[in-house]
């Protein structure tokens, strides 16, 4: 395939052979002599004092190294784990340590530490460590946490209440006093845990004659790790290397500088020699964050033909114990809950506690998923409120291509998208009429079809420096380095960590069509700190919008001096060269030419260039674009109700969806799958559930429902490509799309589906015991 | 008290002295050194250590060591002949019927009994076939186009095709 053709390229990932045969590097693979294995002994209580820990007969156990306890490490934490201020300057919060000293707040906290020179020993002796608690009670419901009688997680923060903040634009009270319609309803967004199959792990390396600390882990952020390791541990940036290898996937569960990253590091450089931990399934449930867990209060206020003209939305998060990192990062939610929609008038209202139970932070879309489910029910509870159809609701009040760049209710600029024209699309494709038609049909028969759209915008591709560092206090641009070696070949090194996305696939493909290098001889390098200046890392659907377009610009900065050398080389004014093909030659006489294989051989040929230049072929670009990028799309869910069971079956799931140009169209797509499958878990299968004495009753795979193959239907996915004009290649996000507008299609098909037993809502997941029971709430009684 | 055990692994012979509570996955990993077979949960849920035990499918996580005495084990290590990929290998190359590759060889040893037991099955077959084996990145899309390619390529009797390079 030529070069040029590069982009829009369905090419096979380089990744997959080694990953197909099993020798892919994840963290336990590394090999490693000397190792010592790391097991950590966690609080079993929710909320207690620690009395006393006894670490005696651990300590006398077979092939025991070592047993530290949050007292003998605490003096080593130079600084506490990293918060960031994500949306909510405003907020309290506690200094969190990666482990108890005195006190615990979650199950599944940190308490202490055995080394010892097999997992197997190290595990036995961990259970002879005896802890002795004084419980308290435990704080588990937001609402009853900051009650004026509810005990206090954090004496510092004085309250269980981080935040509670107004985040309000237009007016609302004239909207409301405008409204035909109004609806008030609680959206619950259920908490879930990850579940990456690769749970966390992490080897650390510390060299205690050369102060050398490498970290190996299972993490999306190598760069930050590295930072605050540093910071944390008291060991100079420039004796820290972190490095992500292969990573069995993250979905924001491994975005987080963890307690158990600094604890290994620190029992090296206690015991200084390598130091191993692999977490457990049952430790990863409850020691890994949690995602979603919000509760979302929402008053509407409308028009009788659709027009949505305000919404009044109370945010409640549950923080969990702590602050987590990115822990008020879903705040974002609120303030892009408007979506494709012209609104008059948005009253928000963000409501941060905490509680006794696993900290939460970012999970696959971060408050996006949260956004899209508000406002896209928004629209289909104004549908059965007002009769209209609810694809007529949807174009009634979407933004008009010709609107873009649009300015939003919260001062955000889209750049650029036609979200009828998705909307359009998946209703011919899904052909709505016949649907309906069909729908009314089988109805008569007791069956109980239903059909629910979501057009949702997401922003992504984080992002531009200053708005970002403004709102999240980090400065967030995309990092390159192209570097054409002696014999024409190139590495590109990438800021960005993938853990699944085939950025070495697709980020060659990239440098090939500006450079004109073929893609098998481009090396994409990452996940090392090590090897480049700094890195942003990977999450919030960025990698492409800010790390891939810094591959394009480097590689254009190398075509430049390419261009420079050529001319010199050739004996032409560089004005005359043109670069084409990974070829320069002089305009209009196409045999005065010259590869850039030859060009590079020049480059570390000093004497053979122009006089002054540097020798070498390399470019690094930091990328900081002008804006956010905006993908958006519409998903249709068809679903059959089984009135027996309840239970839902996916007939048909249809989606269209615009993430700009397509770098590779066979990785969109397949971002798409796995997100719309994160989505429909949500909807219909997902929970952690504590039980009163927070306890997670869901403590494993068997309570823990994922999708399984056998409950998900084949995709039917189209897509259009409108380009962001905010980075050189066009590109938006898709990492997280699918999972952002799935659950509310789903939801909302749910709805569609039982409307004839006169149900507006149902909480997911929508097992098939609450739809069952939504059915039969009447004596099964029809309107 | 520890006990011998003597397998053979992709044609190779292994004998170790081990805990008669020592998993087969663990031996696998940690003593005949095959780290493609991964562990995923604690519950025998997810399927990533599945490996064929005297031609059986089964979750390595789920049988001790010591029952696997005296059988012939074949690990994800034990597909390829050389650096040409089994046909399941190759189709989960050719169709994206993975993301970051962890759940893989478990999903692909998974697959190659159920081919081995039915040829060609319809969709909804692989789809109740691979309930042991969980992904989380490709919502399974991509890897029944996988095990529909492969089951084409092996039912034709055409062997693996030589591994193609990325351009």
């Amino acid at each position: 395939m030529a070069v040029s053709q590069m982009i829009g390229a369905s090419i096979k990932r380089r990744e997959d052979p080694a990953l197909v045969t099993g020798t892919g590097t994840f963290v336990d693979d590394i090999p490693q002599t000397a190792v010592v294995h790391m097991a950590i002994v966690r609080s079993t209580e929710a909320h207690a004092r620690i009395l006393a820990i006894d670490t005696t007969r651990a300590k006398d156990a077979d092939g025991v190294v070592a047993v530290f306890t949050g007292k003998d490490l605490k003096a080593e934490f130079g600084a506490p784990l990293p918060v960031t201020v994500t949306f909510v300057p405003e907020k309290k919060y506690p200094s969190y340590y990666p482990i108890a000293v005195d006190r615990v707040r979650f199950v599944g906290e940190p308490v202490a530490l055995v080394l010892a020179s097999s997992k197997a020993a190290a595990e036995d002796a961990a259970e002879r460590i005896e802890v002795r608690y004084e419980s308290l009670p435990p704080v588990l419901d937001m609402e009853k946490a900051i009650s004026k009688d509810a005990p206090v997680l954090h004496d510092d923060v004085g309250s269980n209440l981080s935040y509670d903040v107004k985040r309000s634009v237009g007016d609302i009270d004239a909207a409301f006093k405008e409204a035909e319609v109004t609806i008030k309803q609680r959206l619950m967004q259920q908490r879930l845990i990850p579940i990456a199959v690769e749970t966390r792990g992490v080897l650390a390396d510390f060299k205690p004659f050369t102060g050398k600390l490498t970290i190996w882990s299972s993490t999306q952020i190598p760069h930050f790790v590295k930072v605050f390791a540093a910071v944390i541990l008291g060991i100079p940036e420039n004796n820290v290397r972190v490095v992500a290898r292969d990573v069995g996937g993250g979905f924001g569960s491994k975005i987080r500088v963890y307690p158990e990253e600094i604890l290994t590091a620190l029992a090296s450089r206690r015991v200084g020699r390598p130091v191993k931990w692999i977490e457990g399934r049952s430790e990863n449930v409850k020691a890994t964050h949690h995602g979603r867990d919000q509760i979302w209060d929402v008053e509407i206020a409308a028009k009788k033909d659709g027009t949505v003209l305000g919404v009044r939305a109370t945010q409640w998060l549950n923080l969990g114990a702590y602050c987590s990192q990115f822990g008020t990062f879903m705040t974002l939610g609120l303030l892009v809950a408007p979506g494709p929609y012209k609104l008059k008038a948005f009253d928000g209202r963000l409501i941060g506690v905490f509680t006794n139970t696993t900290p939460t932070d970012a999970y696959r879309g971060a408050g996006r998923p949260e956004a899209t489910f508000l406002i896209e029910r928004v629209m289909d509870l104004v549908a059965a409120e007002t009769g209209v159809d609810p694809a007529d609701v949807r174009r009634k009040n979407f933004v008009k291509a010709s609107e873009q760049p649009f300015t939003s209710l919260f001062g955000f600029t889209y750049d650029s998208g036609d979200y009828q024209m998705t909307l359009d699309r998946t209703l011919e494709l899904v052909d709505y009429k016949a649907f309906r038609r069909e729908q009314a049909e089988k109805r008569k028969q007791g069956k109980y079809l239903g059909i629910g759209l979501s057009t949702y915008l997401e922003i992504c591709g984080l992002g531009p420096a200053a708005p970002t560092q403004a709102n999240t206090g980090v400065s967030l641009w995309g990092m390159s380095v192209v570097n054409v070696h002696f014999t024409g070949k190139a590495t590109v090194i990438i800021g960005s960590s993938p853990h699944g996305q085939g950025h070495e696939t697709t980020f060659a493909q990239v440098a090939s069509s500006a450079l004109g290098i073929p893609v098998a001889d481009i090396d994409v390098q990452h996940g090392d700190t090590a090897i480049g200046p700094m890195g942003m890392d990977t999450y919030g659907s960025r990698s492409t919008a800010l790390d891939g377009s810094a591959v394009h610009v480097s590689s254009m900065k190398v075509v430049e001096k390419a261009k420079k050398i050529a001319a010199h080389l050739l004996e032409a004014a560089e004005a005359d060269v043109v670069y084409e093909g990974g070829k320069a030659f002089v305009k209009g006489t196409p045999s005065k030419s010259i590869t850039i294989q030859e060009i590079a051989g020049a480059a570390f040929q000093t004497n053979r260039l122009p006089a002054g230049m540097e020798g070498g072929l390399e470019a690094t670009t930091f990328f900081d674009p002008p804006n956010f990028v905006w993908p958006f799309g519409a998903h249709a869910a068809i679903v059959e109700i089984d009135p027996e069971t309840g239970a839902t079956q996916i007939v048909r799931y249809v989606a269209v969806d615009d993430c700009g140009t397509r770098i590779n169209p066979m990785v969109v797509d397949g971002q798409l799958h796995g997100g719309i499958a994160q989505g429909i878990g949500q909807a219909l299968f997902e929970e952690a559930v504590y039980d009163e004495n927070g306890q997670l009753r869901t403590g494993s795979l068997v309570d823990y429902l994922i999708p399984t193959a056998a409950d998900l239907p084949a995709f039917e996915l189209e897509a259009t490509e409108t380009p962001s004009p905010s980075n050189p290649l066009g590109v938006k996000g898709i990492g997280e799309a699918g999972t952002i507008a799935s659950s509310p299609a789903i939801i909302n098909a749910i709805v569609d589906a039982l409307a004839p037993f006169g149900v507006k809502d149902i909480t997911m997941p929508a097992t098939p015991q609450k739809v069952w029971q939504l059915m039969h709430r009447n004596g099964g009684a029809k309107q | 008290m520890r006990r011998r055990v003597a397998v053979t692994i992709n044609g190779a012979k292994h004998e170790h002295e081990v805990e008669p509570r020592l998993l087969l996955v663990e031996y696998i990993r940690d003593l005949a050194g095959l780290t493609g077979t991964h562990v995923g949960c604690d519950t025998s849920n997810c399927g990533a250590c599945t490996v064929e035990l005297d031609g059986h499918s089964v979750k390595s996580c789920t049988v001790f060591a010591v029952q696997a005495d005296g059988a012939e084990i074949t690990t994800i290590e034990g597909l390829a002949k050389g650096t040409t990929l089994h046909p399941l290998q190759q189709a989960f190359w050719d169709e994206h019927g993975l993301q970051c590759g962890f759940c893989t060889p478990g999903m692909i040893m998974a697959a190659k009994q159920l081919l081995e037991r039915n040829p060609n099955p319809t969709e909804r077959e692989i789809r109740l076939g691979l309930e042991g084996n969980l992904c989380r990145c490709t919502g399974y899309h991509n890897i029944v186009k996988s095990i529909q390619a492969a089951s084409k390529v092996m039912a034709a009797g055409a062997g693996a095709k030589a591994p193609a390079t990325v351009s």
